[in-house]
């Protein structure tokens, strides 16, 4: 492995400086006390000590996109015909995502399984995929919402990341992960690490790891999601005090249900696509005025089913959830989708005893 | 007995005759609460009430209507329960409230901005109006009137207005109502363009979650609002501040002498947007022209909700 660069926070500064004369590099700023990914200038106050509250997913899947942008044309000769000029819109810009947290990076992985498989590619999303990089800062903090070991994913996690960044007394450690990081780092200018650096920052690791503690097995949760499937009592119950708004959708790494809509202003329009949240009454109401799910009991149920048993069935057992708890946080009522988790392994188990 | 116990041997009483109860529990951490559907006695026993119990619960109660429910109020939650009331929107005969004192709810916001971090907290203790805060690293004690949610400087009604059993007597002096909203004087200060400016800056990190209309316990159209649908289409899907600002204006206008002004709106907001100061400049507005307040009489009829040919201080016909 590469020998890690000392960067203060001044390297830092520096850095930010330059990256940003040659592409669009997010930071996280706070916004009168709301934390969240902007566009880098000198003045913007970035906040690197806690999580932000938004993750950083619309550098790569933003919330409204322009898909292609279409006009009617008038054929005088053939008034019959109407004719179409459509223009695609493909992103090309630039961007470096710089001081996430490994938890609302990888939520990047778990979209790459979905926007860019085998069968399946979405040139949208590959492109601006192919175009942005990631310096993730590993964390020095736990928070009580914390649960990315849970899933799969520890504090100093890389995977997703080009460049990470271990924090230690006056900057951090920079560790190029990637080919894309070995680039960028190149203009870091910092020092050699030191040993002593080097022991500092594990040090830290090895604290954070300790304080998160042990993680329940959740293997067999999407085996018991599966089964208590039709166990509407038990929906009801859990999802009694959530009040089916979207704060926990748009603000997790991993949701990526979207819309497409064609918003036409006279003989011109555009089709974008927007993020969509699985806790709306809309989501899948059908052309019929038939509702699948028609209470929040069957949306919660999907949202939990989804991260934790459909997913993960469809991708080798990988979980659709970065455990960065932001859902949990962030949740006006406290819903907490660990607590789901875990009572909905409990119910399948009682229910097994029973029948057993 | 103290106040905790008194209130839960009253919620156990009921019970038998009710499908739920519905009150405050520890959250995921000591610095959370969260709603709490009592059904059996092991349910009661978990029952918590301190300045934490900021959640207005009351916005569940349209969904249960035709449910016999029991529900904790505090004073400004308790209004929201009668212009729910008044507007026929749930049945008295199947409510049972639980009236309690209130020493003020905290806003987590503020105790983030007053301790710094709040993410790792361990221990919460309250007493005389002191709030301690535990961590791994040590303790540090807030005054809780530092650390009001903004409604509570405004809602004067620190007893509930209306409830079946009443343990609000019990309660220390109220500490709400002292003033005029913050925001919505810093608002009313401004010209048209700052005004203008102010929301342009504060909704363009509205990520349209609608945690807001969600909160409310005065949103009534539920799954049919004009923000999601596209017939008619009033708000395209784009995350534009126009389309924000325009959802705001219209969540607003519904709520005009009808806004219980317990601040549910903007405690829910995860983006912390001040978003009750238009509530409270329309119900200013209402009570200027009809000397009317929302949800404190469960027999008036709002203003808004009905019909007069004369209007004392509206000037129709003299010009």
């Amino acid at each position: 492995m590469a020998a890690k660069t000392y960067l203060t926070h001044e390297d830092i500064s520096k850095w930010l400086e330059d990256m940003s004369s040659q592409a669009t590099v997010l930071v996280p700023a706070s916004v009168d006390r709301a934390v969240k990914f902007v566009p880098y200038d000198a003045q913007t106050q970035i906040v690197l000590e806690h999580q932000a509250t938004a993750p950083p997913k619309e550098a790569v899947f933003p919330q409204t996109e322009t898909l292609l942008k279409y006009r009617y044309k008038k054929d005088t000769e053939h008034p019959e015909t109407q004719p179409l000029e459509v223009k695609e819109d493909v992103p090309e810009d630039k961007v470096v995502v710089f001081g996430a947290r490994p938890c609302g990076t990888r939520g990047f992985v778990i979209y790459d399984r979905v926007f860019t498989s085998d069968t399946i590619t979405d040139p949208y999303y590959k492109a601006r995929r192919a175009n942005t990089a990631f310096i993730t800062i590993a964390c020095d903090q736990v928070e009580n919402t914390c649960f990315c070991h849970w899933v799969g994913s520890h504090p100093a996690d890389s995977e997703g990341s080009d460049i990470m960044l271990f924090p230690v007394q006056g900057g951090y450690l920079a560790q190029s992960v990637t080919d894309k990081g070995d680039q960028l780092i190149k203009q870091a200018g910092g020092t050699k690490a030191s040993g002593e650096q080097q022991k500092e920052a594990d040090t830290i690791q090895a604290r954070v790891r300790e304080e998160l503690g042990e993680a329940p097995d959740i293997s067999d949760v999407p085996a018991s999601l599966l089964q208590i499937f039709d166990n509407l009592d038990f929906w009801n119950d859990v999802s009694a005090k959530c009040i089916s708004c979207g704060a926990c959708t748009y603000l997790c790494p991993t949701c990526y249900c979207f819309n497409i809509t064609d918003e036409a202003y006279g003989l011109t329009g555009k089709r974008i696509r927007t993020w969509d949240n699985c806790m709306s009454y809309l989501f899948t109401l059908e052309g019929s005025g038939h509702n699948p799910r028609m209470t929040k009991a069957h949306r919660l149920r999907n949202r939990v089913g989804h991260k934790f048993s459909y997913y993960p069935e469809l991708h080798e057992g990988v979980f659709a959830c970065c455990g960065c708890g932001r859902c949990i946080k962030h949740c006006p009522m406290a819903v907490d989708i660990r607590e789901i988790a875990l009572r909905a392994k409990e119910t399948a188990d009682d229910e097994q005893s029973v029948s057993a | 007995m103290s106040l905790l116990e008194d209130v839960k041997a009253k919620i156990k009483e009921e019970l038998p005759n009710l499908d739920c109860v519905i009150g405050w529990k520890q959250g995921f951490d000591p610095l959370h609460a969260t709603p709490h559907f009592m059904r059996t006695e092991k349910d009661v026993d978990q029952l918590i009430y301190d300045p934490l119990c900021a959640q207005n619960l009351a916005s569940y109660l349209p969904g249960m209507k035709d449910k016999k429910v029991g529900i904790l109020v505090k004073g400004c939650d308790s209004r929201s329960v009668v212009e729910l009331i008044q507007e026929k929107l749930i049945k008295r005969e199947n409510l049972v409230i639980f009236g309690l004192p209130c020493s003020g709810a905290v806003d987590l916001t503020r105790v983030n901005d007053e301790f710094g971090f709040v993410g790792r907290i361990t221990g919460v203790n309250f007493s005389d109006g002191k709030m301690e805060i535990t961590t791994p690293d040590g303790s540090s004690v807030l005054e809780i009137k530092d650390l009001l949610l903004s409604k509570c400087q405004t809602n004067p009604y620190a007893s509930p207005v209306l409830c079946d059993h009443d343990f609000s007597p019990s309660g220390g002096p109220a500490i709400c109502g002292q003033g005029e909203s913050d925001a919505l004087q810093a608002l009313e200060g401004m010209s048209l363009e700052q005004r203008f400016a102010y929301w342009q800056y504060h909704m363009d990190r509205c990520i349209r979650c609608y945690a807001c209309r969600n909160a409310c316990p005065m949103c009534v159209c539920r799954d049919h609002c004009i923000a999601d649908t596209r017939e008619p289409h009033w708000l395209s899907q784009e995350t534009d501040v126009q389309q924000k600002w325009m959802f705001q204006l219209v969540h607003a206008m519904h709520l005009a002498g009808r806004c219980t002004e317990c601040g549910e709106c903007e405690r829910a907001c995860p983006m912390n947007i001040p978003i009750l100061s238009l509530r409270q400049k329309l119900n200013r507005e209402i009570k200027e022209l009809f000397d009317y307040e929302a949800g404190v009489d469960p027999e008036a009829v709002p203003p808004l909700l009905t019909f007069k040919v004369e209007e004392a201080n509206i000037n129709e016909r003299g010009w």
